[in-house]
């Protein structure tokens, strides 16, 4: 079972580090070359911080801007690990791009590779421009409530990661658009910008159980009060691996 | 010689449908061999069970001697693909979907001479998807040209194109063979195939009708003939 030997001792595959690195580059320019992608995961999220900090409702404990930006911080890792990703990856499974590029020595698990580190790096990049946004507005988060923030943060896109995985994996690329966006709006008002203490009672409690409501308020305990907000992480962790699981399964590489 | 591509008593089924039902050809390294037959014949069937993109039921399906499920890195470097449905990512522009493509093999052809050869650079800062069919077509090819292939899978490689065009994409097959590759291509043209190949399958409802040199294929017939005399139950 071997090929012919004169080939087969030079490589011909670039190398597995390098393949992911360069397919983790191509798709984080497309995804900032989005005009779509950077209205949903930067501009809306700029405009909400903005919008909340100057206007007088919902009722938020002072200093306001305390309170909002890490819920928009929240909202901008759902806009680009959740939303942006099932979009990209719905299209690119109905154009047969994932098809095209399993066949090539990318493969399947580089694909996923570069895709999971565009979004971080992508992600990375709209956190940090909406955190000096928040500073200049007066935030002030506590330091010692930055590392827990950092983990809510992988945490939380490795699980609205696979929950993008689940939705792009099957249905048909328009009705992937809409959900995605669907999703989006429910997430937001289900205790992803706002506390979840601030919705009615069984709205509340319902946004408490979602991957929304626990990474909004994880984010806010970590940095209004620097702790560790574990119970939020276990939500999140189930949701994630219910998720990719079933996505595993569900998954389709080509319609 | 080994052959570069070989498919055995290939079956696969998809629900109630048969698409492959025995299939066995082989195709040569320096060769063009083309698959011909109707619309649901089998052909890009074959094609995806050769890419590891689908699993035969029973039978084998071997590219250079390996089996394309779950192959290597190593192995899809050596192997190039030009899909029907294009699979280009269509946010991208050619070209920079090609450097990008270029990046992930060892030793890959030149992006900017390969795309200077198809014509792409006359549309470089086009984005693939407000690109026509057929300048969609130059593209697909271009990728599975970029990794310098041993083998070329072409699933229907002129379809839509204008005759200008068809001919330079013949000579570039040509090219390919002669430079040492076998080069594999899905048709229902038989124009296309009595043009560009050295080999001929000719497959109809799952099955292989007919496999050989093309002058065997033939005989003293046309292409054409014995393609109607064995595709469709002989009905034209």
């Amino acid at each position: 079972m071997t090929g012919p030997t004169t080939t087969a001792t030079v490589p011909r595959a670039a190398v597995r580090g390098i393949r992911i690195r360069r397919q983790a580059g191509f798709e984080a320019r497309t995804m900032l070359r989005n005009g779509e992608q950077l209205l949903v995961a930067f501009l809306l999220p700029a405009m909400a911080m903005v919008g909340l900090k100057f206007a007088s409702v919902p009722d938020l404990p002072a200093p306001r801007i305390d309170a909002i930006v890490p819920g928009v911080l929240a909202l901008a890792v759902v806009s680009t690990a959740f939303t942006s990703q099932a979009i990209a990856t719905a299209f690119d499974r109905r154009n047969g791009v994932l098809r095209l590029l399993g066949t090539t020595p990318l493969g399947r698990d580089g694909l996923l590779g570069g895709k999971i580190l565009a979004t971080f790096a992508v992600l990375a990049i709209h956190l940090i421009a909406l955190s000096v946004l928040g500073l200049a507005l007066g935030w002030r988060p506590a330091g010692s409530g930055i590392a827990p923030a950092l983990i809510t943060t992988v945490i939380g896109a490795a699980c609205f990661v696979a929950i993008a995985m689940l939705v792009a994996g099957r249905l048909r690329a328009e009705a992937v658009l809409a959900m995605a966006n669907l999703l989006w709006v429910l997430f937001l008002g289900l205790g992803l910008l706002l506390p979840t203490t601030t919705l009615p009672n069984a709205a509340g409690g319902l946004a408490k159980a979602l991957p929304s409501g626990a990474l909004g308020d994880a984010l806010r305990a970590a940095f209004v009060h620097g702790s560790w907000p574990v119970g939020q992480w276990l939500v999140l962790l189930a949701w994630g691996g219910v998720c990719g699981f079933l996505a595993t399964r569900v998954f389709r590489w080509s319609d | 010689m080994v052959p570069a591509v070989e498919v055995r008593d290939l079956v696969k089924s998809f629900g109630a449908t048969r698409a492959l039902d025995g299939v066995t050809w082989s195709a040569q390294s320096g060769r063009v061999t083309a698959v011909l037959g109707p619309n649901g014949a089998g052909k890009s069937t074959t094609i995806e069970c050769l890419q590891g993109l689908q699993r035969p039921d029973s039978g084998t399906a071997h590219v250079l001697g390996e089996d394309p499920w779950g192959a290597s890195a190593e192995h899809r470097a050596r192997v190039g693909l030009m899909l029907q449905d294009g699979g280009l990512p269509s946010m991208s522009t050619p070209p920079t979907l090609l450097t990008h493509l270029a990046a992930l093999y060892a030793a890959p052809a030149d992006p900017v001479a390969l795309a200077q050869r198809l014509g792409i650079d006359g549309f470089a800062r086009t984005i693939i998807r407000r690109l026509s069919g057929g300048q969609r077509q130059r593209v697909a090819l271009a990728a599975a040209l970029i990794g310098r292939p041993d083998v070329l899978f072409l699933d229907e490689p002129t379809a839509g194109l204008d005759p200008h065009t068809r001919l330079d994409v013949w000579d570039i097959v040509r090219e390919q063979a002669d430079a040492g590759a076998a080069v594999v291509l899905a048709t229902h043209s038989f124009e296309e195939a009595d043009r560009v190949a050295d080999d001929i399958v000719i497959m109809d409802t799952g099955r292989v009708r007919a496999f050989g040199g093309r002058a065997e294929v033939t005989g003293a017939k046309s292409l054409e003939d014995v393609y109607f005399s064995l595709t469709r139950g002989g009905k034209r």
